[in-house]
């Protein structure tokens, strides 16, 4: 165990270093480098594809060719009489490397593998996508020869292949370096693509039936598996939203034959990847596009700004390229720290919702005879708002709701808001399932703790327990961490769910096997070494262990709780991981009803009297903590509260939404600010436009506590929250302050540091599960790609989410005599939901549903959320309609 | 010097038994005697016996067998693997699937002795998918093997167990590269892994694993029975013991010749009753289609590891392939590159790409139809495959290109204008058709 706490106090032994000489240069490097490493840190660089620093050394497509020279046991220097591969040679003391600056033979060698790269290219630069950041078409350049030797016929391909609804593969320009499929496998741990056939082939394709090597997604088509399949008959369907290897329409098998009916994708296609983008981006040809880019822009007609992801809390660095205006695709940026080089397929290509149609650009009031909203200006809206909010603060009060979407300033702003001007602390950003315990919990444990536990601590953890969390689907870059640091066996993961999902497969994670209710049991077990949990228990306790909640834990009373006791109990480090990207910002910033910014409780004499006084408003701030979102809604529902300021608040997203909505319609004034017009927007008397993260400057906090600042990528008069929230302040007779980013940016980062009293630990006692006769109990959570508004305007991603299924036991299944892909029905409050069942090991008399996905929309459709009573049938035949469908 | 002596049958000595292929065949002649003494042998000893006989690989290399026995590191108490290579498909290549055919058990003890002298409990043979009768034969000589208490758990009561498995591929040429083999029989692609890590350390399932060819590992049994001094007493002084020379082509008496390695072409077509009638030697390979081309002035070359090398070739895997004067080179380099464009595997650009240009090149030849400078420029794009790609069927590519252009490069230049069809016609040296007219 000596090596596990080494790294867990980061006292790693420093590896040795090695002297060797590149082209006459002394290069010092530690031991293990790659020789194309080395002589990257000396300025020299070595062509080549398939080398990618994050990928493992593969070899394979040769042009980082050298000639190395290496002591034999007398000292004297002795070359190897074949040239090397500078991507999967290690240095070595002494060694002598002659790349092409000093040696003939090394640049010939990579003239050589140039010219047989480009003889079956199709050097269609002009129209390709890749032109102009290529890295085939730029080595060529500097490492090639001027003209082609080859005269003979091209290889071709039909093209493009439909490897997923998003990602299309031109097979003809693929120069086979596998760095996708590596990726894939190494990386992602979805290997939907794979080399197929064998060989260069002919001209005119397969020989023999043969195809050529090339990359593929599985297609029945593929080694004759249709044709040959053996006596038995197979369900075998053609489907032209794919393509097959020879740009037939694809086939697909009974998708019980290959994968799980949860493993297929809209289309009925094997499930592809969350991160098969990233596949586009290290394609170092043309061969990889996106169906969203494609054929759109050439990149040097884009403009690139370095930004932020702000689809999770995990804070990933991306690359936004807009031409005149308008976005037209998002890459990874590169951050060690964070995401390193990769993101998630909704980081990716979910950007279209910052400018739908629906975006507003204008403000809008309720006309006067028709009671409809329409434009006008900001002076009379603004005008209007702070008349409305003035009278219903004296009417009973303003419930704040600004949501989790915020950037840490905007939040800031909310939060000194309502207290400053509405005189409030019914304020709360939790859009979602939450309780009491859980904003005691986060008063105590997150706010104003400032960096904790980090990606990189993560990595070097000898183990992770994960509660009400699953990284693949809540935060991929966590997914994709702890992946690497299992398979490196840096770390082991164990996961207290229902089930072992594909996530949890692909990070080896031990399950806790719990049922919805469950894991406030389950984590006291775990703390006391109780029922085999000793060897955990004593996992936990070592040095450097991290206990990572999700947001949902917040469902389970008496969870968080247990899982500050079990790090108490173990040493283990905590950390909470939110879902979305302002949710932790929104905790430093205050934005609930017991807490001020910086972690102050609101209960707390000296925290208010500090607040107060940086805020220059001695005296009056509210000292009983407010409302939270249920709260404040059952109040403005009940006309207790006289009106509404709402943020970035989804109904859907809300438990009881069908209720929520109404509390929105029959609450007093409303005003909104938003990007898009929403579903509660038809309830508002005033909508103020916000906005997108593309038009203003910010910081994200991840759910490490990161600052991720980012600036805006367009220079456009749209007004971020702080800025409208100070206009809406001014009009109303209060100088807010933050009316820029700056001023905001540095009134919260001031009120950090705080070092008085906290809000104290929660001490919620755990409820046992029950369950009537006939009852089902709720398993949920959200995918990563499903019905979310932020994913609106981009249907190829959406064709690769998950086809919606209602898991439930063998024995759940037999009791309701429903076989693996039937259809079951699941009842809840509000009405029904039907899906194909798939079976699962996993706790008998429990359902799982995706939370938001389309047509499983559990809080409107059920009326019902994780951990609630359901009841369960096998559903009817399906109507023609619903066939036809 | 008679026939017998010259030559030195060993492991074809039965094949002309009742039934050479079964059990009782195999034991009535001295079969499993080796094993039965081996396994009372320390197993260290066995090595050192195999290492001072110079028992050096069969596959081609001739990288001396118990040498790559002693690489293993010390055995660490989990599983260690015998895989035994059976995949032989290199054009002209025929030794190993005769030898299996008829002697299979000499195989199979073979691996028995090495299994026990490298503490292996589990040994593989990875053979040649298309040779169906044969992947037959082995599954009946393990089962007989196993039946009789020569393999199996604890056999002859020393506690020492040895399973053997028989995986037929699924015809792949790069399966015969040792890597690609184990990622084959681990159930993956075929495609030849990345050196270090060597198999001897990390080969199958990641195990310390030994590979080797089916003569080298049949060969054992003979050593450890007639000692390493008989063994040693055949063949040359690197180069011992007996072997296979495959002659095929145009010769008289084609097949499978055991003799001491050393042996020349010379004495092997006096053996073989000559170049078929009327016609003379052109060119012959002396291992296989990817070693370089002999031609009539090499007759008299020791057919042995060094004496091959120094002449510019290899020994390969002693395929010869005799070629008469009615054979077009640019045909036969022709036909050769047909086989290695359709065997490459795919994963590195040179031998991919490579060998894809070579044959479009070699085509246009073939019909006259070549280019000014097609000929350097096939000597070039060899150049750029051979030592670039990244396992050695690349080489294997490359060479007789080289070696055929080197040797009769005007026969390439005629391709600037004439078929080589019109150049030597076809019929004249295809076998068949001379007998079917003999037939008519």
């Amino acid at each position: 165990m000596t090596t596990t706490a080494n790294s867990a106090t980061g006292a790693v032994a420093k590896p040795e270093d090695v002297t060797l000489t590149i082209d006459g240069v002394e290069v010092t490097a530690p031991k293990g480098t790659l020789i194309i490493r080395a002589a990257e840190q000396v300025g020299i660089q070595i062509p080549r594809f398939c080398d990618h620093p994050l990928l493992a050394p593969a070899g394979a497509c040769r042009q980082c060719l050298v000639m190395v020279s290496t002591p034999d046991r007398d000292g004297n220097l002795r070359q190897m009489p074949k040239p090397q591969a500078s991507c999967t040679m290690e240095i070595s003391p002494g060694m002598v490397v002659n790349t092409q600056r000093t040696s003939e033979v090394a640049d010939k060698a990579q003239h050589g593998v140039m010219e047989f790269l480009l003889i079956n290219h199709p050097l269609d630069c002009p129209v390709c996508d890749k032109g102009g950041e290529c890295p085939l078409q730029n080595q060529a350049m500097s490492n090639g020869r001027a003209t082609s030797r080859f005269t003979d016929v091209k290889r071709t391909y039909p093209k493009p292949v439909k490897i997923s609804t998003e990602i299309l593969l031109d097979r003809d320009r693929c120069i086979l370096c596998q760095r996708c499929t590596r990726f894939q496998a190494e990386i992602a741990g979805d290997p939907f693509i794979d080399l197929q056939g064998r060989g260069g082939g002919h001209p005119g394709g397969s020989e023999h039936g043969m195809l050529p090597q090339q990359i593929g997604a599985f297609d029945e088509g593929i080694l004759g598996f249709s044709a040959f399949g053996g006596d038995e008959p197979r369900d075998v369907a053609v489907t032209d939203q794919m393509t097959g290897p020879d740009g037939d329409p694809a086939l697909l098998s009974g998708v019980s034959y290959t994968v799980g009916a949860a493993e297929v994708d809209t289309t009925g296609r094997p499930f592809a990847s969350y991160f098969s983008g990233n596949t586009i981006q290290i394609c170092p040809v043309g061969a990889l596009t996106s169906a969203t880019y494609r054929f759109r822009a050439r990149p040097f007609d884009l403009v690139s700004t370095p930004s932020v992801a702000e689809h999770d809390a995990c804070g990933s660095a991306i690359r936004v390229d807009h031409r005149r205006g308008v976005v037209l695709r998002r890459l990874a940026g590169n951050d060690p720290a964070v995401n390193e080089e990769w993101i998630t397929d909704k980081d990716r290509f979910a950007f279209a919702w910052q400018s739908l149609p629906d975006v507003l650009e204008a403000p809008l009031v309720r006309d006067e005879e028709t009671g409809e909203l329409v434009p006008t200006s900001w002076s009379e809206a603004i005008a209007l708002a702070a008349q409305g909010l003035a009278e219903a603060a004296e009417n009973g009060g303003v419930g704040v709701l600004p949501g989790g979407r915020l950037t840490l300033e905007d939040a800031y702003a909310w939060s000194k808001f309502a207290r400053v001007v509405l005189g409030t602390n019914d304020v709360d950003f939790r859009a979602r399932a939450h309780s009491a315990e859980e904003a005691q919990f986060l008063g105590h444990a997150v706010a104003g703790t400032g960096m904790g536990v980090t990606f990189n601590d993560l990595e070097a953890a000898p183990h992770v327990l994960l509660v009400g969390l699953e990284p693949e689907e809540e935060a991929g870059t966590i997914f994709l961490r702890l992946r690497k640091a299992v398979l490196a066996k840096k770390t082991s993961v164990t996961t207290v769910a229902p089930f072992a999902t594909r996530g949890s497969v692909k990070m080896r994670a031990a399950v806790v096997t719990t049922e919805p209710g469950g894991e406030t049991e389950a984590l006291r077990a775990i703390a006391a070494g109780e029922a085999d949990h000793g060897p955990l228990r004593e996992a936990l306790s070592a040095p450097g262990a991290v206990v990572l909640v999700g947001e949902r834990l917040a469902q389970v009373p008496g969870g968080l709780t247990a899982a500050l006791a079990l790090a108490e109990a173990t040493g283990a480090r905590l950390a909470w991981v939110p879902r979305r990207a302002g949710d932790r910002g929104a905790v430093e910033a205050g934005l609930l009803p017991g807490l001020l910014p910086g972690g102050r409780p609101v209960t707390d004499a000296e925290a208010r009297v500090d607040i107060a006084s940086a805020w220059g408003v001695e005296g009056s701030l509210p000292a009983e903590p407010g409302r939270d979102l249920t709260g404040i809604l059952a109040a403005a529902g009940a006309g207790e509260l006289g009106g509404l300021l709402l943020g970035g608040v989804d109904v859907e997203d809300l438990p009881g939404s069908g209720a929520a909505e109404q509390a929105v319609r029959d609450a007093g004034f409303v005003v909104q600010l938003e990007v898009r017009s929403s579903a509660l927007s038809r309830y508002a008397d005033v909508v103020l436009p916000v906005a997108p993260p593309t038009k203003k400057a910010g910081r994200f906090l991840t759910w490490e506590g990161r600052p991720r600042p980012f600036e805006a990528v367009f220079a456009t008069s749209a007004r971020s929250d702080a800025q409208v929230l100070d206009m809406l302040a001014r009009g109303m007779g209060v100088r807010l302050g933050t009316d820029s980013v700056a001023a905001a940016g540095a009134e919260v980062d001031e009120l950090s540091g705080w070092d008085g009293a906290r809000v104290p630990a929660p001490q919620v006692e755990g409820r046992r599960v029950e369950r009537r006769e006939g009852e089902h109990t709720l398993a949920t959570w959200r995918m990563m790609i499903d019905a979310a508004r932020c994913q609106d305007g981009e249907p190829y991603l959406a064709g690769t989410a998950h086809r919606p299924v209602a898991r439930i036991s063998p024995a759940t299944a037999a009791g309701l005599g429903v076989r693996d892909g039937e259809r079951v029905t699941v009842r809840g409050p509000l009405g029904s939901v039907t899906l194909p069942a798939l079976v699962t090991p996993m706790p008998d008399h429990v359902a799982w549903l995706p939370l938001h996905s389309p047509g499983s929309s559990l809080y409107r459709m059920l009326g019902a959320g994780a951990g609630d009573a359901v009841r369960l049938e096998a559903a009817a035949h399906p109507t023609d309609a619903e066939v036809t469908r | 010097m008679s026939e017998r002596a010259m030559l030195g049958p060993v492991l074809s000595d039965i094949w002309d038994a009742e039934k050479p292929w079964t059990l009782a065949t195999y034991t009535q002649h001295h079969g499993y005697e080796a094993w039965r003494h081996a396994i009372h042998q320390e197993p260290a000893s066995l090595v050192d016996v195999v290492k001072n006989s110079g028992l050096r690989g069969r596959g081609g290399a001739g990288f001396p067998t118990g040498l790559k026995w002693s690489f293993l590191p010390p055995p660490d108490g989990g599983p260690r693997y015998l895989v035994v290579n059976a995949d032989e498909s290199e054009p002209g290549t025929c030794k190993d699937i005769p030898l299996m055919m008829a002697n299979p058990h000499a195989l199979v003890e073979g691996m028995a002795i090495t299994s026990f002298a490298i503490g292996a409990n589990h040994a593989f043979i990875y053979l040649r998918g298309e040779v169906v009768h044969v992947y037959r034969r082995l599954l009946a000589a393990v089962r007989e093997a196993r039946e009789a208490g020569l393999l199996g758990t604890n056999i002859m009561g020393t506690g020492y167990d040895l399973q053997i498995t028989v995986h037929a591929g699924a015809g792949a040429y790069i399966c015969g590269e040792e890597t690609a083999l184990l990622d084959s029989l681990e159930g993956r692609r075929g495609q030849p892994r990345l050196k270090p890590p060597f198999p001897a350390v990390a080969g199958l399932y990641a195990r310390p694993t030994v590979v080797n060819n089916v003569e080298s590992v049949a060969s054992v049994p003979g050593i450890i029975r007639g000692g390493e001094d008989w063994f040693a007493s055949m063949g040359t002084e690197k180069s011992k013991g007996h072997g296979f020379f495959s002659l095929s082509g145009h010769v008289a008496r084609p097949g499978q010749y055991e003799a001491p390695l050393g042996i020349t072409l010379r004495e092997l077509l006096d053996l073989a009753g000559g170049i078929r009638d009327g016609h003379q030697l052109k060119f012959w390979t002396p291992g296989g289609s990817s070693t370089p081309i002999f031609t009539a002035e090499h007759l008299d070359v020791p057919l042995d590891f060094d004496s091959v090398a120094a002449a510019g070739s290899m020994l390969g895997t002693r395929a010869l392939q005799i070629f008469d004067e009615t054979v077009s080179v640019v045909r036969a380099v022709t036909r050769w590159l047909d086989f290695y464009s359709h065997e490459s595997c795919g994963k590195c650009t040179p031998c991919r790409e490579g060998t894809y240009w070579l044959r479009e090149v070699l085509h246009r030849l073939e019909a006259g139809q070549g280019r000014e400078g097609d000929v350097d420029l096939l000597l070039d794009i060899a150049d750029n495959i051979e030592g670039r790609s990244f396992c050695a069927l690349g080489d294997a590519a490359a060479t007789p290109v080289k070696s055929g252009i080197k040797h009769f490069r005007e026969e390439f230049e005629q391709g600037m204008h004439t078929p080589a069809w019109e150049l030597f016609p076809y019929e004249a040296n295809a076998l068949f058709t001379e007998l079917a007219g003999a037939a008519r």
